[in-house]
């Protein structure tokens, strides 16, 4: 069963098929409902803005059969940075409502003065896992991640598998039944991220 | 820990990879795709790649380099050079590209740098700064390879940046590139305590104490460098290298 990158027109699908492939999971890039809905695994990717990923996923007619293969087929999902975002229920960013499949919110870093931290909130974090987490396996050293984000997902111990700390502690991983999201980028996180991805690819 | 991103900067010419000294006297280093190979084995945080010809040759971006370099490229990559609009832009992102470098093109336009931004989101827009001292010591911003001189000083020029949407600043000093004799603090200070994005520093760097000062004197929220990632030793011979995390954590846990 083919992992399928759903192109809705933002993100960086390129680099996600590149380490794939360096892993040895052929997948597709597709904006194609008939390639998706025979997907085995759906990556969901996106960097942008949520209101302009919901729009395009909407206008490109791809809601439906992305809530067909996530919530009644329940193929693993894996949502990736704004891509973890659409998966909750409503983001700040644009006062726009989610894909709603992880009932989350999306909210503004909002930092004082004194606190002295730049938005987005760029580079490299450290990132604490739930133990014995699937998607966290194999790491013999504390897993670091390239993150490039603005808005973050709520900590929740419901449905958090990861977090990190960025003038608070986020939610930097989200599971609900078949569906997960990662706020940081593992396919620009070298051996860290070459190790999730193949996780996933391999569930 | 607060890891801050130490970023090797690579200068392409053609399809080879070479460093210079104030922007002059290109030497070459080697093939690009193996650099970047071997920087990826050495799990380094970010690179940032710039076609230093483009521009100057007032051609776009070398699409088949950058294509070949970033399908190599486990790491956040950042790549400038000869774009001049959006088209352009979004060709390199396709590529996966995570940011792209605008320079001389900003100078004329702020509305590149505002698209990219609104199209990709502003941590994908990256405004890259050259500037120069006179000998009476007043900055002036350069574009096109420092071969044409502004009107602007570099805080205003950072300013105007962050204004139409960019989300990160590199902030290049064209007297320290390849000196390898530490970086204008000065300068990176007023411009980090003028804008509110991350400011990357380049030009100057030799080690680690470099980069200490340039976080913790300057306020800068990544440090590049070029010649120290590509020379080794006294006498520069060429190799590729980058501290061990050993020495990166020695760092961090002074910060």
């Amino acid at each position: 069963m083919s992992i399928v990158i759903v192109n809705y027109g933002l993100g960086n699908l390129a680099a996600i098929k590149n380490m794939l492939r360096k892993l040895g999971h052929d997948s597709v890039i597709s904006s194609d409902v008939d390639v998706i809905a025979g997907a085995g695994k759906l990556i969901i990717p996106g960097v942008g803005a949520f209101g302009k990923g919901m729009e395009n996923i909407k206008s490109m007619n791809l809601l439906d059969v992305l809530n067909k293969k996530a919530l009644n087929e329940k193929v693993p999902v894996l949502g990736i940075c704004l891509g973890m975002q659409l998966l909750t229920s409503h983001s700040e960013e644009g006062n726009v409502n989610g894909l709603n499949w992880i009932p989350l919110q999306t909210k503004k870093f909002v930092f004082s003065q004194e606190q002295k931290l730049t938005i987005p909130h760029m580079g490299w974090t450290d990132v604490e896992y739930k133990p014995n987490h699937w998607l966290f396996e194999g790491y013999t050293e504390q897993p670091r991640f390239y993150f490039a984000h603005s808005y973050y997902v709520e900590y929740t111990p419901a449905y958090s598998v990861a977090e990190a700390v960025y003038g608070f502690k986020f939610a930097c991983a989200i599971e609900h039944e078949n569906i997960v999201g990662v706020q940081f980028h593992p396919e620009k996180s070298h051996r860290f991220g070459l190790n999730l991805l193949n996780n996933f690819a391999t569930k | 820990m607060r890891r801050v991103r130490i970023i090797p900067v690579l200068l392409i010419k053609g399809n080879g990879l070479y460093k210079t000294i104030g922007f002059k006297k290109p030497n070459y280093i080697g093939d690009p795709i193996n650099a970047v190979k071997i920087f990826n084995d050495k799990g380094v945080d970010e690179i940032v790649i710039l076609d230093i010809d483009a521009t100057i040759e007032k051609r776009g971006p070398n699409f088949v380099l950058i294509e070949d370099i970033a399908s190599e490229c486990f790491m956040p990559m950042a790549y400038g050079g000869g774009i001049s609009n959006m088209d352009q832009a979004r060709a390199v992102f396709n590529l996966g590209v995570e940011k792209v470098v605008i320079n001389s093109a900003f100078e004329n336009s702020a509305e590149l740098v505002a698209q990219i931004a609104e199209e990709y989101g502003s941590q994908s827009a990256v405004v890259s700064i050259d500037y120069k001292k006179s000998l009476l010591g007043s900055a002036s911003v350069f574009t096109v390879g420092a071969t044409h001189k502004t009107n602007s000083n570099p805080v205003d020029y950072a300013l105007q940046a962050v204004k139409a949407g960019a989300g990160e600043l590199f902030i290049t000093s064209i007297d320290k590139d390849g000196t390898r004799l530490g970086y204008d603090l000065p300068m990176l200070a007023k411009i980090t305590t003028a804008v509110n994005v991350p400011v990357i520093a380049c030009g100057g760097a030799d080690g680690m104490e470099d980069f200490y000062d340039a976080i913790t004197k300057s306020g800068v929220s990544a440090v590049a460098a070029g010649s120290m990632f590509v020379y080794k030793g006294d006498i520069d011979s060429i190799l590729i290298n980058y501290p061990s995390q050993e020495e990166i954590n020695k760092l961090y846990a002074r910060l």
